[in-house]
């Protein structure tokens, strides 16, 4: 913008900067209100008007972690005194702790979602930013016949909408029993990222000075090494910002996971939703669930924000 | 296609004394990615195309029978897929048109001596990192007619959203709007700061109105990096899923994606959805060819 000289200016920029402000809050509500009623006792979760100012507990936390039943009659003192701080909460909530013949706690059906999201979103980001790397290298450094339409036919495999890959490979994984499991799932979202961490990895590559590889084998590197040694630490941003990415969207996925999976390999995103059920759901014990699959997401986001604009357009705009 | 990658290498290019030649190590890199794609994306899609001639059903043990293109017919004479299409281009329409307006206003805004721009920024940007059908499903508390913050913070007392038919594709384009227009706004942002700023110099020397300026300066430069968020967004919208599928279950609301996802892992209808999922594909891939081009275009700036 030209200098802010005029008075006219320089009311409009404060007009702005309160506009932005109020966006902001707009935007950032609906994260707040996950992240408060995630510490909210279950009865203020669902008051009119809404409640804002509360004495946060954990007890969603406990209750997300745990199963449950409804207490038929209340605990007695011997009981009460006897439970754990955190067994107490529960009760508290009206609610007791399921526990097994030996007298174990049951864990709800969360952390196991939990840890099935961890396994496929990183060992399929492992893989998809690994072939992507070295694909990427090979398209920036060598000619390649038709390169453009194998790129555009790389790309391409990424814009199919889920549905439709899902139908033939739910039918083929059946054959070859891959259905619920971490693999098909972690084929299904290596495929998907794969074409994205090509395109990007390129972008990363064409920056890299061809000078550092060619003076390597003039020193009598072979390809190889030049690449491992050279390349690669060069790359080394790049390869994290394209890793995160390619996390973030396993871990946010929702079509295939709710197609490929049902139990034992299902992740968070079908999972979670999958609690509210009929009747009155819990929404503390939700928005912790959600609380703590959205953190991790947050916390990257933060990290990759020098990297957004490229990630999100396929690495054709930089900055 | 990866008979492409086999041919020689440009005799200019160094290959080293010792080790693998570049021809092998081209090989070696590009290959695999190729066939992988091939095998997990290709290949299923020849499979299901095969399916799409047959009356198959994925939950009877019994054997396809060949119908020709019996299911394209019905289903290009199904008033009730046109509707889904109907329904889809609307929420495409909202969508896409919501996302531009506040992401591209949110980002005019943005572009101005901000104190803690950057930090604004990202916070900004968060929603489009989150996954769509977790904090979709939180938005249905939002909504909520009785108790969502939604209604209380607007006063309209116990409007229905979701459980409303007239209204509840435009709940679900709403929560879209929320999580996309920064898409906009960040591509908006990288296009404004690109426009260079002696043309605004130059304009004020000429006494240009903001109005002039805006349509006669910022808008033509920021138009084709604005273009690429409009087919990107438009693309993405036409393959919603997540959202509307999770937030309602209003017959208003079925997109072509959840017409697709019932008639195949619902009503088992295996070789009518597999030919649905080829129209689908068809006309993804006329958007995708449009937003390459664009994509191709920018990079060239």
């Amino acid at each position: 913008m030209a200098a802010v000289t005029t008075s006219t200016e320089r009311s409009l920029n404060k007009l702005a900067i309160v506009g932005v402000l109020i966006i902001t809050m707009i935007f950032l509500a609906p994260i707040y209100w996950i992240a408060s009623t995630a510490f909210k006792p279950r009865n203020l979760a669902t008051t009119i008007p809404p409640t804002v100012v509360f004495q946060p507990e954990i007890s969603p936390f406990v209750k997300l972690f745990t199963k449950r039943s409804q207490l038929r009659t209340a605990p007695t003192p011997e009981q009460y005194a006897a439970a754990p701080w955190w067994e107490r909460l529960v009760f508290d909530g009206g609610e007791k702790v399921v526990r097994s013949g030996r007298g174990e706690v049951q864990w709800s059906g969360y952390p196991s979602r939990f840890m099935n999201s961890l396994i496929v979103a990183i060992t399929s980001t492992v893989l998809a930013v690994g072939m992507g790397t070295f694909t990427a290298y090979g398209f920036s450094r060598f000619k390649v016949k038709g390169e453009q339409d194998l790129l555009f036919f790389i790309l391409s495999t990424r814009m199919l909408p889920p549905v439709v890959v899902a139908i033939p490979m739910f039918l083929m994984y059946r054959v070859v029993g891959l259905n619920d499991t971490h693999w098909g799932l972690i084929i299904l979202y290596t495929a998907f990222n794969l074409s994205f961490s090509v395109w990007l990895m390129k972008g990363f590559m064409d920056e890299i000075p061809k000078e550092y590889e060619e003076a390597a084998l003039v020193d009598g590197y072979t390809r190889m090494e030049a690449f491992f040694k050279i390349v690669l630490p060069e790359a080394a941003t790049g390869i994290a910002a394209t890793a995160v990415f390619c996390f973030i969207t396993a871990w946010n996925e929702y079509a295939f996971a709710l197609i490929m999976t049902n139990r034992r390999a299902q992740t968070a995103p079908p999972f979670i939703p999958s609690q509210v059920g009929s009747g009155l759901p819990d929404w503390t014990v939700i928005a912790a669930g959600t609380f703590l699959f959205l953190l991790p997401v947050a916390i990257f986001t933060f990290l990759l924000r020098n990297h957004l604009l490229r990630g999100m357009s396929f690495g054709a705009i930089r900055k | 296609m990866a008979t492409a990658v086999m041919t020689t290498l440009d005799p200019n290019s160094r290959s080293a004394a010792r080790g693998m030649s570049d021809l092998t190590i081209r090989n070696l890199f590009i290959i695999p990615t190729i066939v992988f794609l091939i095998v997990f994306n290709i290949f299923p899609l020849i499979y299901s195309l095969g399916y799409s001639f047959t009356d198959f059903r994925a939950s009877s043990p019994a054997a396809a029978n060949f119908v020709g293109l019996q299911n394209y017919r019905e289903l290009l004479n199904d008033p009730f897929i046109w509707s889904n299409f109907a329904i889809t281009a609307k929420y495409v329409i909202v969508s896409v048109v919501g996302q531009v307006i506040v992401g591209f206003g949110v980002a005019l805004l943005l572009n101005r001596d901000i104190p803690l721009k950057g930090l604004l920024t990202t916070l900004l940007l968060l929603p489009m990192m989150l996954s769509m059908a977790v904090v979709g499903l939180f938005w249905k508390l939002l909504y909520d007619p009785s108790f969502g913050i939604i209604n209380y913070t607007l006063g309209l007392g116990s409007f229905e959203w979701l459980s409303n038919p007239d209204m509840a594709l435009y709940a679900v384009a709403i929560t879209d709007i929320w999580m996309w227009s920064p898409f906009v706004m960040l591509l908006s942002l990288a296009g404004l700061s690109a426009v260079p700023k002696h043309l605004y110099e130059a304009a004020a020397i000429d006494r240009a109105g903001s109005f002039y300026t805006f349509f006669r300066i910022t808008l033509p430069l920021v138009a084709p990096i604005l273009m690429i968020a409009v087919i990107f967004r438009t693309m993405e919208a036409f393959k919603t899923f997540d959202l509307a599928y999770i937030l309602t279950s209003q017959p208003t609301t079925e997109v072509i994606s959840i017409r697709l996802y019932k008639m195949a892992f619902q009503e088992w209808q295996t070789g009518r959805s597999c030919a649905l999922a080829y129209i689908v594909l068809i006309m993804i891939l006329a958007i995708t060819n449009i937003y390459v081009k664009y994509l191709n275009k920018v990079k060239e700036r």
